[in-house]
C-alpha cells in the first residue's frame, strides 16, 4: 500500500479513536493514563498535520469511501488542499496543546477524576479532523455533531459549578440552533442537486455538478451562512462563546477558540466557493458586514472584561470577523470576476485563520498556566506575575504581541494582507461599494488600535506591577510540558511572521482552485524576504528585515544599560506623600479601560455606583468608597432575553396538555384518531 | 352452508359482539366486566371458525381455537385471578355517567358504520357488513379506557379493542396470516403476564388501582 495523505489522516483518526476506547481501562491509574492519551492525541496530530501540509503542498485530491454509515448512503471522505490547509492549522495546534496538556491535565490529579477529560479531548479532535474529511452532508453532520457533543462535555468537565452548566447548557442549544440551520441548508442543496425524492443529491460531489436557481441557493448560503455563523461566535450569535471558553479547561478553551471556530470558517468557504460556486456581490457583502461588526464588537467587549479567559474569548470573537472581512471580500471580488484580488483576499483570510489558531492557542495556554499557578482568572487580583513566571510571560507577550498585529510577528501579515486587498477595492466596478469598503478598512484598523490598547491591559494587569490580591499563592513556573508547547506555538508565530511569502506560496494551490488565481509568483518576486503581495512599487513588507532591526535595538538598549552598572538605579516608589501606599493603589484591569469605556459606552449597559461611607469626625475624607460596576450586553436584552421568554411562556401553556392523568392522553389518542378518520376518510 | 346463511350468521355474532362491546361500557361490577369480555371471545371464537369454513380458510380454524384457548379461558382465569388476589370486585366508579357513556358510544357506532359506507361498496367478501361492527367495537373498547378509573378495568378495555381488530381483521381480508396471529396471540399473553406485574406494584406503591392516583407521578413545576 502507498502511503497518501488520507491513509496519514486516517491512521491519525484511528489513533484519537483507539485512544479514546483505551482511557477507560486505565481508570485506575490516572497519572500514568494523562501521559499515555495525550502523548497519543499528539502523535496523532503530528500525523494528521503532516497529512495536511502534505495535500497542500502536493495539491493532490485523495477520496475514499467507508463502508459504514446508512445504508445505500456510505460515508465519503476527500482530502483536497482546502481540507489539507484546515487539516494543518486543526493538528498543528492540537500537537501543540497535547503536549501542554500531558503537564496542565495533572493539575487536577488528586482533586477530580481525568477520564472523562481525556476522552472527550480525543472525540473532539477525532471530531474536528472529520468535520474537515466529510465529502457528503451526512458524514459532516455526524461529524459535526460529534464535535459539538464532545466540546459540551468537555465545558461540563467541571460541573459543580452552576456557571459550567449554565455555559454548556447555553452552547448546546446555540450548537443545535446552527445545526439545524446546517442541515437544512444541506437539505435544500442536495435536493436541486439529486431530487427532493431520493437522497442521491447527499454527496458533496452531486452537490458541486448541480445547477442551483440563484434564489434557491441564496436560501441555501444564507442557511449555511447563519449555522456556521453560530458556531464561529459572530455577532449576535456570539453570546455562547465567552460563556463556554472560560470555564472549559484551559487546554480545551485553546483548543475551542483556535481551531474549532475555525471549522465554521472552513464551512463557509467550502459551501461558497466550492459547493455552490456563483454567486452575486451581496452574498460577500453579507459576510463582510457581520465580519467587521464582530471585530469591532468584539474588541470593545474584550475590553470590558477582567477575567482573563473571558478577554481572550471575547477576541476570538474579534479575530472571526477579521477572518470573515477577508472571506466576504473575496467573495465580493470573486462575483465581480476579479480573481486575483479575490485570490488576495482568500489568502488574507485563511492566513488570518492559520495564524489566530497560533496566537490564539498560545495565549490561552499562557492563561491556563497562570490559572494553573495562580488559581486565580480575574485580573484585578493578580499581578507581578514576570518574576515568578519569566516563561509564561514572555511567551504570553509574544502571543499578546501576534494577536494585536505588530511587526515582526504573524498576526500583521495577515492584517497587513486583509488591509491590502481593502486598499484595492476601488478597482471594483460598482460605485456604492466603491466609497463603502473604505469604511471597513477604517473599522478594522480601530479594532486593531483596540486589540492593542487591550492587550497593553491584559499583559501589564497579569504580569506587571505588583500581585494586587488579597491572599497571596505561591506561584510556580509552568511544568516542562507546558512549556514545551508554547515555545513550539511562540516559534510558529514567529515563523509565520518572518517567511509570509513561502507561505502563500505553499497556499497557491488554494486559491487557484477556489477563485481561478494564484498570487504566489506576484508575492515572492523579490525573493523569500519581501513579501509584496501584488505589485512590488505598490506595497512591500519584509518580516526578517523588521526582525532584525528590532534585534539591533534591543542589543544596542541592553548593551547600554548593562554594560555599566550604574545606568539602573533601584529606589523606592514616590507616593505623592501619602505615606500609606498598598498594591490595591495600582493601575487595574477596570480603570485602564475606563477612557474607552466612557466612548464607547452607549454600546453597553453600563451601571456604575460609588458608594461613600463617611466618617463622623471628618465628613470630607470617606472612612471607605466602594465602587460598583456592571456591564452587560444590550445584544441579550434585545434579542435572546425575548426569545427565552416566549419559548419559557410557550413550554408552560404547551406544558398543561401534560396532566398526569392516564385518560387525559387517552382522550388525546381518542381524538387524534377520530380526526384523522374523519379527514382521510 | 350456502353463502347466505353463513352471512347471516356472521352478522348476528357481529350484533351479539357488539352488544357486549355496549354491555361492557355500562357494567359497573368487576366479575361482570370479565364475564361480558369472556362472552366476547367466545362469539368472537365462533364467528372466526364460521367465516374459516365459509371462505375455505382453514387456518382460520386454528386462529379460532387459539382465540377460544386465550380469551375464553385463559385470560378470564388470569384476570379472575387478579380480583380475588387484590380484592378489587367492588363497584367500579366511572368518569362520565352512564347515559352519556352510552350515547357516546351509539354516536361512535353511527360514526364507524358512516366511515365504513364506502368500503362496503367495493367490498366482495362475505364479512364485508361486519367491519363497521368492528371499527366500532375498537374505538368502545377506547373509551371504556377513557370512562373508567380502575386499573382493571382499563386492561379489560385494552384487551375488548384488541378483540375488535381481530374481528376487523377476518371481516375485512379473511384473518391475518398465520403468523402474525400467533404474534399478536403471545404479546396479548405476554401484555396479561406483564400488566399481573404492574398491578400488583401499583397496589402496593399507591395502595389502590384507581389510575387517578398515578397523576401525582407528574413532575411538578
Amino acid at each position: 500500500m502507498t502511503i497518501t495523505p488520507i491513509g496519514t489522516v486516517s491512521c491519525s483518526l484511528i489513533l484519537l479513536f483507539l485512544s479514546a476506547l483505551l482511557v477507560p481501562f486505565l481508570r485506575g491509574r490516572q497519572h500514568f493514563l494523562i501521559n499515555i492519551s495525550f502523548t497519543l492525541a499528539s502523535i496523532a496530530s503530528l500525523l494528521g498535520a503532516v497529512g495536511g501540509i502534505w495535500a497542500v503542498g502536493s495539491g493532490i485530491t485523495n477520496k475514499l469511501v467507508l463502508p459504514v454509515g446508512l445504508p445505500d448512503l456510505p460515508f465519503h471522505l476527500r482530502i483536497d488542499p482546502l481540507a489539507g490547509f484546515f487539516l494543518t492549522v486543526i493538528c498543528l495546534l492540537s500537537l501543540f496543546v497535547s503536549v501542554y496538556s500531558i503537564g496542565y491535565v495533572k493539575g487536577y490529579l488528586g482533586k477530580r477524576p481525568v477520564t472523562s477529560l481525556a476522552i472527550f479531548y480525543c472525540l473532539f479532535l477525532a471530531g474536528m479532523l472529520m468535520v474537515v474529511l466529510a465529502d457528503d452532508a451526512l458524514f459532516f453532520l455526524v461529524a459535526w455533531e460529534v464535535m459539538a457533543a464532545a466540546s459540551y462535555f468537555l465545558v461540563m468537565f467541571e460541573d459543580e459549578r452552576i456557571e459550567n452548566r449554565r455555559a454548556a447548557f447555553l452552547y448546546i442549544v446555540v450548537a443545535h440552533v446552527g445545526a439545524i440551520a446546517i442541515l437544512l441548508s444541506f437539505g435544500v442543496m442536495a435536493g436541486l442537486a439529486g431530487g427532493f425524492e431520493s437522497f442521491s443529491g447527499y454527496t458533496f460531489d452531486a452537490m458541486r455538478q448541480a445547477q442551483m436557481p440563484v434564489q434557491w441557493a441564496a436560501a441555501a448560503f444564507l442557511l449555511a451562512f447563519f449555522g456556521f455563523a453560530a458556531k464561529a461566535g459572530v455577532v449576535p450569535l456570539h453570546v455562547w462563546l465567552p460563556e463556554a471558553h472560560p470555564v472549559a479547561p484551559s487546554n480545551v478553551s485553546a483548543l475551542m477558540s483556535g481551531v474549532m471556530l475555525k471549522t465554521a470558517i472552513y464551512g463557509i468557504v467550502r459551501v461558497t466557493f466550492d459547493l455552490i460556486k456563483v454567486f452575486p456581490w451581496w452574498w460577500g457583502a453579507v459576510v463582510l458586514i457581520f465580519g467587521l461588526i464582530s471585530a469591532v464588537m468584539g474588541v470593545l467587549y474584550a475590553l470590558m472584561q477582567h477575567d482573563l479567559k473571558r478577554l481572550l474569548a471575547y477576541h476570538s470573537v474579534e479575530n472571526i470577523g477579521i477572518i470573515l472581512i477577508g472571506v466576504g471580500l473575496s467573495m465580493i471580488f470573486t462575483s465581480f470576476h476579479m480573481p486575483l484580488l479575490a485570490a488576495l483576499a482568500l489568502i488574507a483570510g485563511l492566513y488570518h485563520t492559520l495564524n489566530h489558531a497560533m496566537f490564539k492557542g498560545l495565549l490561552f495556554m499562557g492563561a491556563g498556566a497562570v490559572l494553573h499557578a495562580t488559581h486565580e482568572r480575574n485580573m484585578e487580583e493578580m499581578g507581578g506575575l514576570i518574576h515568578s513566571m519569566p516563561w509564561t510571560a514572555a511567551l504570553f507577550l509574544v502571543g499578546c504581541v501576534s494577536i494585536s498585529a505588530l511587526p515582526p510577528f504573524n498576526g500583521f501579515v495577515s492584517e497587513w494582507l486583509t488591509f491590502q486587498a481593502f486598499l484595492l477595492s476601488p478597482a471594483l466596478p460598482s460605485p456604492l461599494l466603491k466609497l463603502l469598503i473604505p469604511l471597513g478598512a477604517a473599522l478594522l484598523a480601530l479594532t486593531g488600535a483596540l486589540a492593542a490598547a487591550c492587550f497593553v491591559k491584559a499583559f501589564g494587569v497579569t504580569f506587571l506591577g505588583h500581585w494586587r490580591g488579597h491572599h497571596n499563592p505561591r506561584v510556580q513556573e509552568a511544568g516542562l510540558t507546558m512549556r514545551a508547547g508554547m515555545i513550539l506555538a511562540a516559534l510558529t508565530c514567529l515563523f509565520l511572521g518572518l517567511v509570509p511569502t513561502a507561505l502563500i506560496e505553499w497556499m497557491d494551490i488554494l486559491t487557484e482552485q477556489l477563485v481561478g488565481a494564484k498570487i504566489g509568483t506576484t508575492a515572492g518576486t523579490f525573493g523569500w524576504m519581501w513579501l509584496t503581495p501584488i505589485a512590488p512599487d505598490r506595497a512591500s513588507y519584509s518580516g526578517s528585515i523588521v526582525f532584525l532591526g528590532i534585534l539591533v535595538v534591543v542589543a544596542v538598549a541592553y548593551f547600554l544599560l548593562h554594560v555599566k552598572t550604574v545606568a539602573i538605579h533601584r529606589a523606592p516608589v514616590w507616593d505623592c506623600g501619602f505615606e500609606k501606599i498598598n498594591q490595591r493603589m495600582q493601575y487595574n484591569a477596570t480603570s485602564f479601560s475606563m477612557p474607552i469605556r466612557r466612548v464607547f459606552g452607549f454600546l453597553f449597559s453600563i451601571r456604575e455606583q460609588v458608594k461613600l461611607t463617611p466618617r463622623a469626625a471628618q465628613p470630607v475624607f470617606p472612612k471607605k468608597i466602594n465602587y460598583y460596576l456592571r456591564i452587560r450586553d444590550r445584544l441579550w436584552g434585545w434579542l435572546y432575553k425575548p426569545v427565552v421568554e416566549i419559548s419559557f411562556r410557550l413550554s408552560r401553556r404547551v406544558g398543561k396538555l401534560q396532566q398526569g392523568r392516564i385518560q387525559a392522553y387517552l382522550i388525546y389518542s381518542f381524538i387524534t384518531i377520530i380526526v384523522l378518520l374523519v379527514f382521510s376518510r | 352452508m350456502n353463502i347466505h346463511i353463513a352471512a347471516q350468521i356472521n352478522s348476528f355474532l357481529a350484533a351479539f359482539v357488539l352488544l357486549t362491546a355496549f354491555g361492557m361500557l355500562v357494567q359497573r361490577r368487576m366479575y361482570g366486566l370479565v364475564h361480558l369480555f369472556t362472552w366476547q371471545g367466545l362469539f368472537l371464537s365462533l364467528n372466526t371458525a364460521v367465516v374459516g369454513y365459509v371462505a375455505q380458510r382453514h387456518h382460520l380454524y386454528i386462529s379460532s381455537v387459539l382465540t377460544l384457548a386465550l380469551k375464553v379461558i385463559l385470560l378470564p382465569y388470569i384476570l379472575h385471578v387478579l380480583i380475588q388476589r387484590l380484592k378489587v370486585h367492588k363497584e367500579i366508579e366511572t368518569v362520565v355517567n352512564v347515559p352519556m357513556t352510552m350515547l357516546i358510544g351509539i354516536a361512535l357506532v353511527i360514526f364507524s358504520y358512516h366511515l365504513m359506507s364506502p368500503v362496503r361498496e367495493l367490498s366482495t367478501l362475505v364479512t364485508r357488513s361486519t367491519l363497521a361492527v368492528a371499527l366500532a367495537t375498537v374505538m368502545i373498547g377506547l373509551l371504556m379506557m377513557i370512562t373508567r378509573k380502575h386499573a382493571v378495568t382499563q386492561i379489560i378495555g385494552f384487551l375488548a379493542m384488541e378483540n375488535g381488530l381481530f374481528f376487523a381483521a377476518t371481516s375485512a381480508t379473511y384473518g391475518m396470516p398465520l403468523v402474525v396471529e400467533l404474534g399478536v396471540a403471545l404479546d396479548i399473553l405476554i401484555a396479561a403476564f406483564i400488566f399481573g406485574i404492574f398491578f400488583f406494584h401499583i397496589h402496593t406503591t399507591f395502595d389502590s388501582l384507581d389510575v387517578e392516583q398515578m397523576a401525582r407521578l407528574k413532575e411538578e413545576d
